[in-house]
């Protein structure tokens, strides 16, 4: 079923591709959210970033970054990056992997 | 009798007898409901929306507008079947719908009397708005509901469970076909060929020849298409059967996901509107084809009107069936030699230029008024002629089935020879290729050829192959109508339906187009044309000719709505089908045996199934809770906490982990102990509480409430896979890994003294919240000294293959002390009485403080929700706050209930707050709850009343702190 990979964009056909499970139905992933924000240091008391953190989510048209969490197999959090009006699926890893960049 | 069977005999077909509104008929195996209803003589099917007309079949298949019924299996109902589509089956229970007291009587037929006051708009204009004078306003709605939600409406949904099994199933194909007739059957048969993997789906029942090397999958409807070719269907299994097989579902829900597909779904006729057109008896001509084809024909003469040549094409074959053609009214003024030969066939005399204007007869029709019509003005005159006939078959045309296309892409296509709207082109990411009939190519060799090509052009893509694309044969012209829509008639002329099922006639969308909904979605919305299961398969071209017409533009630039998922009905049950049910999975700790042998009452909660309480012979629920939680009290008592989440946490990070999700701090705790602790979300609230044991220096076991067990390791995971990936901590969910029971009250540390090895369970051994290793019948556990319910209690956990062996030793070991097994209710009132907190409390919306937890907030070092916890509204001291109630009238409060501080409730009063949990406390004597309060601390010692205004109760309470027995907590350090 990969044949027409190159003709027909990943992901649009309601399946997301676990980095460790394969194409899955997307029945089995939980949607967490926008994955580009970044919180703040625990003990920070910069109100404001707190706030933006916890309220404020960008709700762009396009490509965008989600958090979903492979929850009826391999629980891990992968990192989607996604059109919101196509639902195209440009790339999917491991959310721990960019954590990791991020806090290097 | 107005139709009767070819062969009254029924030779060689299986005589099928099923009950409809009561009565016993008999029909024959391949009828549909409307079929075998109309060989035995019933016209009627049901009742009009509004009206309260009667109605009777008027379109094959999924189309009918008219004749919906109610099928009954058990005491389950399903409501707004086609009596057109429903395959009888020998004791099949059949009833009509929306009438009373029956189909031949009905007291809402008034309502045609009313037929002014029920035009467009007339809930919006009668209900809403200023109140001026007694019979507007939404007031008087809220009176009129009840009578009009009766009177108006399609069929009624039981409250019984369903009674049948469903199930759900996905797929993946090269093309999926859908559509069984000829273009369909050639497509798939080409792309079979070709050496791709091919599903057919046919709405229709099996044709008996399958197609060698395809999945043909019949009965069943495709109804929704989503992103990237993912197509829904559903399989009607069982159906038509009498009896199912063991397991066999009644209907299967197929998610079929296809490299490309070809639809093939063929085209449905459309009505003429004209005055007096819903008598029963006014059918499509492509219902007179559909009951030709099973054996059923009218008695008496048929009258043909049309704008079309097909119709005399189905007027020849009904003639051969041995029908009686009366007359073809044919709204142009050319007809062609081809057609005029065929009503020759059929010996009917042809009224060109003439439209019919009127019908006579009210449930079953005599006859129709004829008179000179002018195709290119739509003006009547001359003196109106009347046709004898006993039914009307109408075309207006055929429009092909473009739903499914629609949902899958653009806009379509207006066509002015065919006066109907064409497949659109694909949307982006999707993949498809429309053939025969529903891409206006008409004709069973056009049909075909075309499903070749669309074959072909299939094949080459997923292949690779270049494409040489044949060009796309010509439509059989005789599909070509004039655009003739509506017969206007005049202010005398009877109504005229466009949508029957809604009972909105051609002067509705007029006065929609008059007030300025110009816009088809909007006076769809307006008139509700087009809505339920009509759908606009008879009702949108008209209604988007008048329309028009109104406001000077073609259908073409009127444009049409877009088709959503589903094309057609589906049922609930389908939908949920393995959630349903006994496919549903369901979570039984070890014990459960044990607790059903032993007379638990059980409790759904989530997935698990928990004892509620063990009631003895007699008892009530209050005297079986009572008496449990008093034996925990008094002596000893054992419950079943195996259900409660419980998540390992090993690595060398555990401990900083666990400082950073919980507000209190983990690090500092000893090995051998546990810690109550407290987490709150990102935004300040409490999310969940639990106990976490500190087995090995970075070896922690956590436990959670049973209702965030979930959620709680999401969010965890969470904080590792995206906010912490440097702590090296790993997660493992253990709930099911583990039984545990809990043993509390004054004589636990005696039941623990005669079963436990291998450890000492004194107060030295085991102080409060310490853990010992140890063995009960043989069996290693690991005990923890922790209270829920304020009493001397420990909690042991084994292996979940040994729960049971330690639950029956433990039992053993409390016999000499009447040990009680205590199922929710009485653990319930036993924290209640405690003031403890659970899911009723934390939710969602309550902070630390609201529930006196803020000792557990520490300040020496950060945590999730920390920053956010102390913003002004989360502190503000008139926040609902925990306090503890209790009756003075000696009388229960119930949860829910709101708090208030009148004595009388006479107008609505502001709630200071409401229950959260009540009990009787068997420690108090008395009626008690708790309850979340504004600044609940400053009301504490005074008297408020708690109001349920639903039940009517309204009871003195007072106010008191949350701690409400043993406020030191004396009695679980002993």
């Amino acid at each position: 079923m990969t044949r027409d990979r190159a003709q027909r964009p990943a992901g649009i056909e309601m399946r997301i591709t676990c980095p460790h499970c394969g194409p899955r139905d997307l029945a089995e992933f939980y949607y967490w959210g926008d994955a580009t924000r970044t919180m703040p240091e625990l003990g920070s008391k910069d109100e404001a970033a707190w706030l933006s953190h916890v309220y404020n989510r960008p709700n762009p048209r396009g490509r965008h970054s989600e958090h979903w969490q492979h929850l009826g197999g391999c629980r891990a959090y992968l990192m989607v990056e996604r059109d919101t009006a196509t639902h195209e699926i440009f790339s999917v890893i491991f959310a721990r992997d960019t954590a990791r960049e991020a806090t290097k | 009798m107005s139709f009767h069977r070819i062969d009254p005999s029924g030779k060689g077909k299986r005589p099928v007898s099923f009950i409809f509104d009561g009565t016993r008929v008999t029909g024959y195996e391949g009828d549909t409901l409307a079929a075998a209803l109309l060989a035995s003589g019933q016209m009627v099917m049901g009742r009009s929306f509004k009206y309260h007309r009667p109605r009777g079949a008027f379109a094959p298949g999924s189309a009918e507008p008219n004749a919906l019924v109610t099928l009954l299996r058990g005491k389950f109902r399903e409501p707004n079947l086609r009596a057109t589509e429903v395959e009888i089956f020998e004791g099949m229970r059949a009833e009509s719908q929306n009438r009373f007291p029956s189909l031949n009587i009905d007291i809402g037929a008034v309502n045609g009397l009313a037929g002014k006051l029920l035009s467009a708009g007339f809930y919006y204009k009668t209900f809403m708005g200023p109140g001026i004078g007694p019979l507007r306003s939404t007031k008087f709605w809220m009176l009129a509901e009840r009578f009009i939600r009766r009177a108006a409406g399609l069929g009624r949904a039981g409250l019984a469970p369903d009674p049948d099994r469903y199930d759900r199933i996905n797929a993946f194909c090269d093309v999926l076909v859908i559509g069984g007739g000829d273009a369909g059957r050639t497509a798939a048969e080409a792309a079979t060929n070709a050496g791709l993997r091919v599903i057919l789906a046919d709405a229709n029942p099996p044709k008996g020849v399958d197609i060698d090397g395809a999945q043909t999958l019949s009965r069943t409807m495709v109804w929704g298409v989503y992103d990237g070719n993912t197509y829904a269907a559903t399989e009607r299994v069982a159906d038509h059967k009498s009896a199912r097989a063991p397991g066999e579902p009644r209907q299967r829900h197929w998610v079929i996901r296809a490299r490309t597909a070809i639809h093939a779904t063929g085209a449905t006729e459309r009505p003429i509107v004209f005055p007096g057109n819903d008598v029963p008896g006014v059918m499509l001509a492509s219902m007179f084809g559909d009951l030709a084809k099973r054996g059923v024909i009218p008695d008496g003469p048929v009258a043909f009107f049309t704008n079309n040549d097909a119709a005399y094409q189905t007027a020849a074959d009904l003639a051969g069936s041995g029908a009686t053609i009366a007359a073809i009214i044919d709204a142009r003024v050319e007809v062609s030699a081809s057609a005029r030969a065929l009503a020759d066939l059929c010996n009917a005399e042809i009224h060109i230029g003439r439209a019919v204007t009127g019908s006579e007869g009210k449930s079953a029709l005599k006859a129709v008024t004829v008179q000179q019509f002018d195709a290119a003005t739509g003006e009547i005159s001359g003196e109106p002629v009347s046709v004898q006939c006993s039914t009307v078959a109408v075309s207006g045309g055929w429009s092909p089935s473009i739903q499914l296309a629609s949902q899958a892409g653009g806009n379509p296509q207006w066509s002015e020879p065919l006066q109907a709207f064409l497949p659109p082109e694909p949307a982006p990411g999707q993949d498809f290729h429309v053939c025969g009939s529903a891409a206006g190519v008409f004709g069973r060799d056009e049909a075909k050829a075309d499903a070749n090509r669309a074959a072909g052009i299939a094949v080459a893509k997923l292949s690779g192959k270049k494409l040489k694309v044949a060009p796309r044969p010509d439509c059989y012209h005789a599909y070509f109508a004039a655009p003739v829509h509506e017969i206007r008639g005049t202010k005398k002329s009877q109504k005229a339906f466009v949508d029957f099922q809604h009972d909105v006639t051609a002067a509705d969308i007029r006065l929609a187009a008059l007030e300025g909904f110009s816009s088809p979605e909007h006076m769809k919305r307006y008139t509700t044309l087009g809505m339920a299961t009509e759908q606009g398969r008879n009702s949108a071209i008209p209604a988007l000719a008048i329309l028009g017409g109104e406001q000077g533009r073609s259908i073409a630039e009127t444009g049409t709505t877009r088709f959503r998922p589903p094309a057609s009905g589906v049922s609930f049950g389908v939908l949920a089908a393995e959630r349903y049910g006994d496919l549903q999975p369901g979570r039984l700790t070890p014990m459960h045996d044990w607790h059903l042998a032993n007379g638990a009452t059980l409790y759904a909660a989530g997935l698990w199934h928990r004892p509620m309480i063990y009631g003895r012979a007699g008892e009530t629920i209050e005297q079986a809770y009572v008496r449990e939680a008093r034996a925990v009290r008094m002596g000893v008592g054992i419950f079943d906490v195996s259900t409660l989440g419980k998540i390992d946490i090993q690595g060398p990070d555990s401990a900083k982990f666990l400082d950073r999700v919980y507000t209190n701090m983990f690090s500092n705790l000893a090995v051998g102990k546990a810690r109550y602790g407290l987490m709150l979300r990102e935004d300040g609230l409490v999310m969940d509480d639990g106990t976490t044991w500190r087995i090995g220096d970075i070896h922690f076991l956590m436990t959670t409430t049973t209702a965030n067990a979930g959620k709680v390791m999401q969010h965890l995971d969470y904080c590792l896979d995206c906010l912490w990936p440097d702590l090296k901590v790993h997660l493992t969910s253990v709930t099911d890994q583990w039984a545990g029971a809990a043993v509390g009250g004054p004589f636990a540390r005696k039941v623990l003294e005669n079963c436990v090895e291998g450890a000492q369970v004194d107060n030295d051994a085991v102080p409060f919240m310490g853990i010992v290793h140890g063995t009960i019948a043989d069996k290693p556990v690991m005990i923890c000294r922790l209270s829920f319910s304020g009493e001397l209690a420990y909690e042991v956990y084994s292996g979940a293959g040994h729960g049971q062996q330690v639950w029956d030793a433990l039992m053993g070991a409390g016999k000499p002390f009447n040990i009680t097994p205590y199922g929710l209710e009485a653990l319930g009132t036993l924290r209640i009485e405690k003031g403890h907190v659970t899911g009723a409390e934390i939710d969602g919306r309550t902070t630390a403080h609201d529930l006196h937890l803020e000792w557990m907030l520490s300040k020496k070092k950060p945590f999730i929700g920390q920053a956010m916890m102390n913003r002004p509204g989360m502190t503000d001291e008139n926040r609902l706050s925990l306090v503890g109630i209790i009756s003075t009238s000696g009388k229960p409060v119930s949860g829910g209930s709101h708090i208030v501080d009148e004595d009388e409730l006479t107008e609505p009063a502001d709630s200071l707050g409401h229950v959260t949990a009540a009990c009787y406390s068997p420690a108090l004597e008395k009626y008690i709850a708790l309850a979340l309060v504004k600044n609940g601390k400053s009301r504490i010692g005074t008297i408020a009343y708690v109001t349920a205004p639903l039940t009517g109760q309204h009871l003195p309470v007072e106010i008191v702190d949350c701690h409400m027995f043993d406020p030191e907590g004396r009695r679980m350090h002993v």
